[in-house]
């Protein structure tokens, strides 16, 4: 699963990107409608975040684009945000709008399951997934409690802090990643400082789904939006 | 972690996965505290011989002279160590850190008070200490800055979004979400997900004790009004709370800015522009756009100029438990021109916005009428600010000649 912020740096290099993405093999993408409180993301998708707000990314520009991305491209989409941008919106009509337009579910990292019950059934009234999180201090009581709410799949952050840091791929994570598929049925994706081939192959065996967030947008901003498809093919093991 | 720390439809505690752990401790601690009356003994007594309270009640006699209405006292906040009200929550979190066994503080700061106390607090128990400030605060407040230093915590200018209060929130928050285990997060003021906004109320319930129990005493009755500026809120529930359940209208004055038709100010509860919204791990009002984004705000007072407010504050403005008034920059600082001339005290830009909303209204009220004034901080640290809203050129000329000398 990969990760871009809507209107950075524009909607047409966003475009390209999910274009680039698809083409490369990539089978599930977060489309992050930009908050300009992002409180659990690093300096790479915050800076991203303010930079599409200054350049006039709306809530409805964003939701065009992710309409638009639905329709042309074979791929589940999910939005990724803060509780803040549906809890305006209207958590039901969020919902009901998030499924007109053909995404699969959110991810809202401010909202855990105390706070966001109002959210999770509104998505669930409408087929789809509310994802939730576990992290490595999560106890295993709590990972039971959040995987009877959960639909889709369950993303574990690899280790603490922001988005977009390093992460050292170790025994203490493959003893939490064991524990986090001792508590869910559902599919594990893990995320949190995937950023080469040797990440890749570390999580093949622990997980279904490997995120690739702030690495992309990094690449784009370093090598430009072309570079996207030859650094994701490049994560691909070798067949 | 429960479903908690709702005040009306305001509160909560809407956390990323990663630090629920850390909250259901923190909440641990908080409640074994509040439930430890030896707790409440120990923080008196700290503050008693730390921080020289009981602060005073004073009588402003000319200033209640000069409006010619009601009788008006100040709560001396402004007395505490380091300056202002912030003392008495950094000092009470701190006791907490200890028994937490954490060895290191982060915090935030706007016009570096908070940040300033809590440096002073890691000083005197031997914590580790970062503090997180916007670059544009920074700019500001150069000898809160320096003093944290000197005090030995690290200042981290943010630079991110507006560069203020609110992004120096989320930055201290980034901060947290990497290093819980051995650090803990001082929040500065009555917001941010539960427990801070009723554990920093309880701590700066000290204020509210102390003021009636001297009016009590100093008048025989109660007052018939009391004033608070309102940033965050803390100092403001400080003074509230010890009226909570007497017949005095409460009176939080926010920040009017450039004036409220301006659309450049920070008030949440006394204008119409803001509304109910979650961030920084809370539910309150809100200056935001009806996307949901935080829009800027502006204040002549660091202290005050942040886009959310306690939501202690927002359930008591919505059950209209309180009242909520706004003061502008040039009806502040005419109010501390005011005030230091007639009464020899300076308070500071944020106090004195409760100060401009209390001469509003003293002038109207009988001399049989008593009202309080929150004086939550000192004025001193703003010498920059004030000297340049005075347009004073003895001032300038200074600078200009030490700019001179840094120079050569």
């Amino acid at each position: 699963m990969t990760h871009i912020v809507m209107g950075y740096p524009s909607f047409d290099d966003c475009h390209d990107m999910v274009r680039q993405m698809v083409a490369a093999g990539v089978d599930l993408m977060e489309l992050q409608i930009p908050f300009s409180e992002p409180m659990a993301d690093g300096p790479v998708i915050l800076k991203a975040n303010q930079s599409a707000l200054e350049r006039g990314a709306t809530v409805a520009r964003c939701l065009t684009f992710a309409k638009d991305m639905a329709a042309r491209y074979p791929i589940p989409f999910l939005f990724m945000t803060y509780a803040n941008i549906p809890y305006r919106y209207g958590m039901a009509a969020f919902a009901k709008t998030t499924a007109d337009i053909g995404l699969h579910g959110a991810i809202v990292p401010d909202l855990p399951m105390e706070e966001g019950a109002d959210y999770i059934e509104a998505m669930h009234d409408n087929n789809l997934s509310a994802i939730q999180m576990f992290s490595p201090n999560t106890s295993d009581t709590r990972m039971e409690q959040i995987a009877d709410v959960s639909s889709g799949f369950i993303y574990c952050l690899a280790r603490k802090g922001v988005t977009g840091e390093d992460t050292k791929f170790s025994p203490d994570l493959v003893r939490y990643l064991s524990r986090c598929r001792n508590a869910a049925s559902v599919p594990l994706a893990v995320g949190f400082g995937i950023k080469d081939r040797a990440d890749m192959n570390f999580l093949k065996a622990m997980a279904d789904i490997a995120v690739i967030g702030s690495q992309t947008i990094r690449v784009m901003e370093e090598h430009g939006v072309n570079a996207v498809r030859e650094f994701i093919q490049d994560l691909f093991p070798a067949a | 972690m429960k479903h908690r720390g709702y005040y009306g439809s305001f509160g909560g505690a809407f956390l990323p996965e990663i630090l629920i752990p850390t909250f259901d401790e923190l909440v641990a601690a908080y409640e074994n505290a509040r439930n430890d009356p030896a707790f409440w003994n120990q923080y008196q007594q700290l503050m008693a011989e730390y921080s020289g309270r009981p602060t005073p009640l004073t009588f402003a006699a000319n200033l209640t002279r000069h409006f010619g209405g009601a009788k008006i006292y100040i709560k001396r906040e402004d007395l505490n160590h380091t300056g202002a009200h912030k003392a008495n929550n950094v000092m009470g979190q701190g006791l907490l850190v200890q028994k937490m066994g954490k060895k290191r503080v982060i915090a935030e700061t706007g016009a570096g008070q908070h940040g300033a106390a809590c440096a002073t607090m890691a000083a005197k128990f031997g914590f580790d200490c970062t503090i997180y400030m916007g670059e544009k605060d920074v700019m500001r407040q150069r000898p809160n800055v320096f003093w944290m230093e000197q005090l030995g915590a690290q200042v981290v200018p943010v630079t991110d979004g507006t560069k203020i209060l609110k992004d120096a929130i989320n930055q201290t928050f980034r901060d947290w979400v990497t290093h819980m285990d051995t650090t803990h997060y001082v929040l500065g003021t009555a917001c941010g997900p539960h427990p801070f906004p009723e554990m920093v109320a309880w701590f700066q319930s000290i204020i509210g004790k102390e003021a009636r129990q001297q009016i009590l005493e100093q008048e025989g009755r109660l007052p018939h009004k009391v004033y608070a500026c309102v940033g965050g809120g803390s100092n403001a529930l400080g003074l509230f709370s010890g009226f909570m359940d007497d017949p005095v209208d409460l009176v939080g004055v926010e920040a009017g800015g450039k004036g409220i038709d301006t659309g450049q100010h920070a008030a949440r509860l006394s204008s119409e522009d803001a509304s109910p919204g979650i961030a920084q791990g809370y539910k309150t009002f809100f200056l935001q756009d009806n996307d949901g984004q935080m829009k800027e705000t502006h204040s002549i007072s660091a202290g005050l100029d942040y886009v959310g407010v306690s939501p202690i504050l927002a359930h008591m403005h919505e059950i209209k438990k309180a009242r909520f008034e706004s003061a502008t920059d040039t009806e502040v600082v005419d109010a501390l021109k005011l005030t230091i001339k007639t009464e020899g005290i300076i308070p500071a830009l944020e106090s004195a916005h409760a100060f401009a909303g209390a001469f509003r209204e003293a002038s109207d009220l009988s001399g049989d009428q008593i009202i309080i004034i929150n004086q939550s901080g000192r004025g001193d640290k703003d010498i920059f600010t004030v000297a340049e809203a005075l347009n004073d050129p003895e001032w300038k000329t200074f600078i200009q000649k030490k700019a001179a000398q840094y120079h050569a």
